[in-house]
Formats: structure tokens, C-alpha cells, sequence
């Protein structure tokens, strides 16, 4: 009895007790959703009938339709290049606060996140008229005297797409990286530097792996959600720049086709999460070898 | 070194450039008298705001968005207070995978959390409505209050709590008078960040909504008109002042507890906690 007691008012028991509403909430609202899309998929419909015997036809359609392929294909790339630039970009402005922000940091941090308080839908919207044939950019150049004719290769195509999406995910990137600069006790740079390393060197050696942690965050906090986007892709990405989530939202709304809608969702899902647990493992197995 | 920091400070103001370059055209073109987005511009104008105020419609949508944004901001805040003072004062069974099961909703596309919740609903044969926007905000929303709350709890000085507790105070009351003071800047800054990703949230609302639409899902139908667009400049412009507006009041709030929470402590413990009071800074500083 005095250990049921003991137990009841233990740090383990409170702990437990805390933080059970929200898995609870989370096992209710994310777990149970996730599980039943994933059976969805298994499922077939026909209009607004749900036949609930187990079948492989959608999953079977979804990859091997060169249609579903070429669309998945298509988002990965778009996904991995908005990836990589979104974080060779908001690297060097991260350093720069971290390393040269002074006591203006909090002021630089406040000035990058700003833009991002504007609604998610007109800055896409708002990207479209800087892209457009008459456009913002166009005109701009034009009246410079840089080109001749309008620019068209960036509108209407997966480059209007990536264009966008690394703007709206530039926070996401800046502020991980930054946190993880941050935490680099400077003396090991001073060291380094006695001991004859320039900056090049000393920034390979110290700063980049030990900011790797921030980057790793960045890249897989923005790769995973930019494959299910499908706002920017529908008003910048013309035919050429649509992505797999347009098509699950099709599959879903007006093809009233939930259970194809679903095993797309799960094998997107699928794909991206194998390619970030190889990035994390690449990541680590080459932080080892700097380590020995 | 020197030509190093220049060139970095030229690459950083370009960044700027192209982080501000959609924003600063939302002025622009909410005050411009002409119903097509593009250059060269006609004249000044108050009209798109004017024409505002008759758009029955949208004051519908912004009054569910308000609601929903308030509702969401509240549960998360609840749910994120709940799970961070858990993981930063406790030691339990599974602590860390029931954390990254917490956060993971950051790591998900929203299009997935929709398209799941929506399935959910329909087999139970729920109808949709504001609640069900609500369910799926709170759930996205969640990760970043208990992100927030984590870092106030944690850089919490556990010695009052434990001073309160040992003078006789309940758990309750310490929480109330002790805890509840210390946090409180974090608990705004959750509850703002919950309203402010909330009230612009499109894709999950897009799928949850029932017949009442939230504000996100209105501009997306006004897209497709032109003839409605200045007035959707206008509106945007008009929702960007007000988040700055609430930022910048967040930050007036931090500022004003971080300082009155200090004040309490000194007159309160006297010179009692003097030394612990600058162990704690000192190690504050080191965090930061």
C-alpha cells in the first residue's frame, strides 16, 4: 500500500499525470488519423460508397500511373532544391547575426521574421505579381535596360515554385541555424586561430560541424512540409510547376476518390521520411568522422 | 577578416531585400486607384478600405477567424503548459519518444493533417464546423507553445518554488503566486504565436471547414476574382499592422514582467536570495 502511495506522489507519477492530456490529445487527434488514412488506402470507393475490403489497386495505381510518378518526382525535386537553397541562403545571413549582429541580434532576428506576419496566401499571390510577363521584376529590368523581352521563365513553371517557397520558409532556416551558432563557445575559434588555422580552415573544422545540429533542423523542418503544399504550386505553378499535394487534394475534393487520395498522401509520406532518415544517418556517420 | 564581415553585410541587407520585397507591395497596391495588381501606378486612393466596410461576408469570416484563433491559442497554451512544465521538472517512463511525439505535428505536411482529421470526421459522421478548425489548429499549434514554455520553465529558478513550498504554501497556491508569475511572458508569447499561426492558417481549415469559413478560406475564394483584389490588398495590409501591432505589445509586456517579477523578488526575499538571484542570471547568461 505505502508503495502505491509513494509511487502516486513521485516525480514519475506527476510527470505522467501532466502530460497525459496532451498525448492523449495527440494520440486521439494525430495517431488515430494517421492509422486510419493508412487503412483508407487498402479501401476502395465507388462515388460516395465505401467498399471496406482489403485491396493493393490504389497503392498499385499510384505507382506505376506515369501520371502519380512523374507528379512525385516532380515535388521531390521541387522539395529538395527549395531545401537546399532556403538553407545555403539563410546560412551566411545566420552567421552574420550570430558573428557580427553586435547588440543589434535581437533587432536583425525581428527584422527577418517580420515579413512572414503577412498573410501566407497574398505573399504567394503577391510573388505573382512580382514574377508575371508585365510584372514587378519584368518591368523593373526592362526600365534598367537589362532585357529586351519579359522574362518568362519564371512564372507559370517549378522555378515560380521554388522561387516562392524559399522565401515563406526563409524563418524556418534562419532562426535553428542561428540558435545553433549561438551555442558555439567562441573560445574554441580563438584556439584555433593560435594554434594557426585561418578562417577558412577554423570555419570547416569547428564552426560548420557544430552548427550542423541547426542545418539538419532546418533542412528536414523544411523538406518534409514543402512536399504537401499545394497553394503556392496552384497560383505560381502553372501547368508545369503542380505538385503531388494538388493531386491529393483533387483525389480528395472533386474526384470524391478519398482512398487513392490516401495511399498518395502515405506514400509521399512515405518517400520523404525515408530520405530524411538517410540524411540524418549520412549527417551523422560524416560528424563521426570530423569527431576521430 | 575585415573584407570577410563587409561582404557578408552586403549579402545580408540583398537577403533583406528579398525577404521584404512581396511585403512592401501590399501598400502599394492597397492605396493604388486601379483594379489591376501591376505597374505603373494610378493614383492614391482610400476606396479598398472604404469598400471594406460593406463586405458582409467578410466580416463573417473574420469574426469565425477570431474566435477560432482565440479558441486555438487557449488550448494550445493549456496543452503546451501541461507538457513543458512535465519535461522540464519531472523525470518519467518515455519521457523523450512522448516529447517527439508532441512536436511532430511540425514535422508533418499540414496537407496530411487535413486530409487525416477529415477522414476521421467523416467515418464518425461528425459535421464540420469552426470546432473541427479549431481541433486540427490546436494540433498544429501545440509544438510551438510547448517550444516556448519549454525555455520558460527551464530557465525558471527552481529554489523559489522550493522556498515557497517549504514555507508552507501549497503546490497549488506556489503555482499560482510563484510559478504562474515567473512564466507569464512565455504564457503571452504562446498564446500570441498560437493566435497569430491560427488566424493565417489556410491549408488545414481549407479542408476542415464546414459552412462558415474562416478568413484564410475567404481571401482564397477572392483570389479568383480580379475585380476583388485591391480590396484583398487592402484587407492583408490592414491584418500585417495589426500582427506588428501585437508583436510589438508582446515585446512591451515581456520587457515590463521581466522587470516587475525582478522587483517582487528583491522586495519580497529581501537579501535573502541575493546570491541565488545572481547564480541564476549569470547561468542565463550563458544560455543566451
Amino acid at each position: 500500500m505505502d508503495r502505491v502511495k509513494n509511487w502516486f506522489s513521485s516525480d514519475s507519477s506527476r510527470g505522467l499525470t501532466l502530460i497525459g492530456l496532451p498525448f492523449g490529445f495527440s494520440l486521439l487527434l494525430l495517431a488515430a488519423p494517421m492509422l486510419l488514412i493508412f487503412f483508407l488506402g487498402f479501401w476502395t470507393q465507388d462515388y460516395l460508397v465505401l467498399d471496406r475490403s482489403f485491396s493493393l489497386d490504389n497503392y498499385i495505381e499510384a505507382w506505376t500511373e506515369p501520371m502519380y510518378r512523374d507528379l512525385m518526382l516532380r515535388s521531390l525535386g521541387i522539395s529538395a532544391a527549395v531545401t537546399l537553397a532556403t538553407v545555403m541562403l539563410a546560412y551566411p545571413m545566420a552567421y552574420f547575426i550570430s558573428f557580427h549582429g553586435g547588440n543589434r541580434k535581437a533587432l536583425w532576428l525581428f527584422l527577418v521574421t517580420i515579413p512572414f506576419w503577412t498573410s501566407y496566401l497574398l505573399r504567394v499571390f503577391l510573388w505573382k505579381v512580382i514574377l508575371g510577363y508585365n510584372g514587378v521584376l519584368n518591368s523593373a529590368l526592362d526600365w534598367l535596360g537589362v532585357i529586351e523581352e519579359p522574362l518568362t521563365f519564371i512564372l507559370y513553371n517549378a522555378n515560380a515554385v521554388i522561387i516562392t517557397l524559399t522565401h515563406a520558409w526563409a524563418p524556418f532556416a534562419i532562426l535553428p541555424i542561428y540558435v545553433a551558432l549561438e551555442k558555439i563557445d567562441r573560445s574554441y575559434l580563438e584556439a584555433a586561430t593560435d594554434l594557426g588555422d585561418g578562417p577558412l580552415k577554423s570555419f570547416l573544422r569547428i564552426t560548420l560541424p557544430l552548427s550542423m545540429t541547426g542545418v539538419v533542423g532546418a533542412a528536414l523542418i523544411i523538406f518534409i512540409p514543402t512536399i504537401g503544399d499545394y497553394v503556392t504550386p496552384k497560383l505560381v505553378g502553372g501547368k508545369d510547376g503542380l505538385m503531388i499535394a494538388n493531386m491529393i487534394q483533387v483525389q480528395f475534393m472533386k474526384a470524391n476518390n478519398a482512398p487513392l487520395g490516401a495511399s498518395l498522401a502515405v506514400s509521399a509520406m512515405g518517400i520523404v521520411s525515408i530520405i530524411s532518415l538517410v540524411f540524418l544517418a549520412l549527417n551523422r556517420r560524416w560528424l563521426r568522422k570530423r569527431g576521430s | 577578416m575585415k573584407s570577410n564581415k563587409n561582404t557578408l553585410k552586403v549579402f545580408a541587407y540583398s537577403y533583406l531585400i528579398f525577404l521584404y520585397a512581396p511585403v512592401l507591395l501590399l501598400p502599394i497596391f492597397a492605396f493604388n486607384d486601379s483594379t489591376i495588381i501591376s505597374f505603373p501606378l494610378n493614383s492614391f486612393t482610400f476606396k479598398w478600405f472604404a469598400g471594406l466596410t460593406q463586405e458582409t461576408y467578410l466580416q463573417e469570416s473574420l469574426k469565425n477567424s477570431l474566435f477560432v484563433a482565440i479558441s486555438t491559442s487557449i488550448l494550445s497554451t493549456c496543452l503546451g503548459i501541461l507538457a513543458s512544465r512535465a519535461s522540464s521538472r519531472y523525470e518519467f517512463f518515455g519521457k523523450k519518444s512522448i516529447l517527439s511525439f508532441l512536436i511532430l505535428p511540425l514535422f508533418l505536411p499540414e496537407i496530411i493533417i487535413g486530409v487525416a482529421l477529415l477522414v476521421v470526421l467523416m467515418q464518425l459522421g461528425l459535421p464540420l464546423s469552426l470546432w473541427t478548425v479549431i481541433l486540427g489548429h490546436t494540433l498544429v499549434c501545440t509544438p510551438f507553445s510547448i517550444a516556448i514554455l519549454n525555455s520558460a520553465f527551464a530557465n525558471m529558478d527552481m529554489s523559489l518554488e522550493e522556498a515557497s513550498l517549504d514555507l508552507g504554501e501549497t503546490r497549488f497556491g506556489t503555482f499560482k503566486r510563484v510559478i504562474f508569475p515567473m512564466v507569464s511572458p512565455g504564457l503571452i508569447a504562446s498564446l500570441l504565436i498560437g493566435f497569430t499561426i491560427s488566424l493565417d492558417e489556410f491549408i488545414i481549415a481549407f479542408f476542415l471547414t464546414g459552412t462558415e469559413t474562416t478568413l484564410p478560406v475567404y481571401i482564397w475564394g477572392q483570389l479568383r476574382f480580379p475585380a476583388k483584389l485591391p480590396g484583398v490588398m487592402a484587407l492583408g495590409f490592414l491584418m500585417l499592422l495589426l500582427s506588428l501591432i501585437l508583436l510589438l505589445l508582446v515585446e512591451f509586456f515581456r520587457r515590463r514582467m521581466n522587470r516587475t517579477t525582478d522587483d517582487q523578488v528583491n522586495v519580497q526575499f529581501g537579501n535573502l536570495f541575493k546570491h541565488d538571484k545572481k547564480r541564476t542570471r549569470d547561468s542565463k547568461k550563458n544560455h543566451s
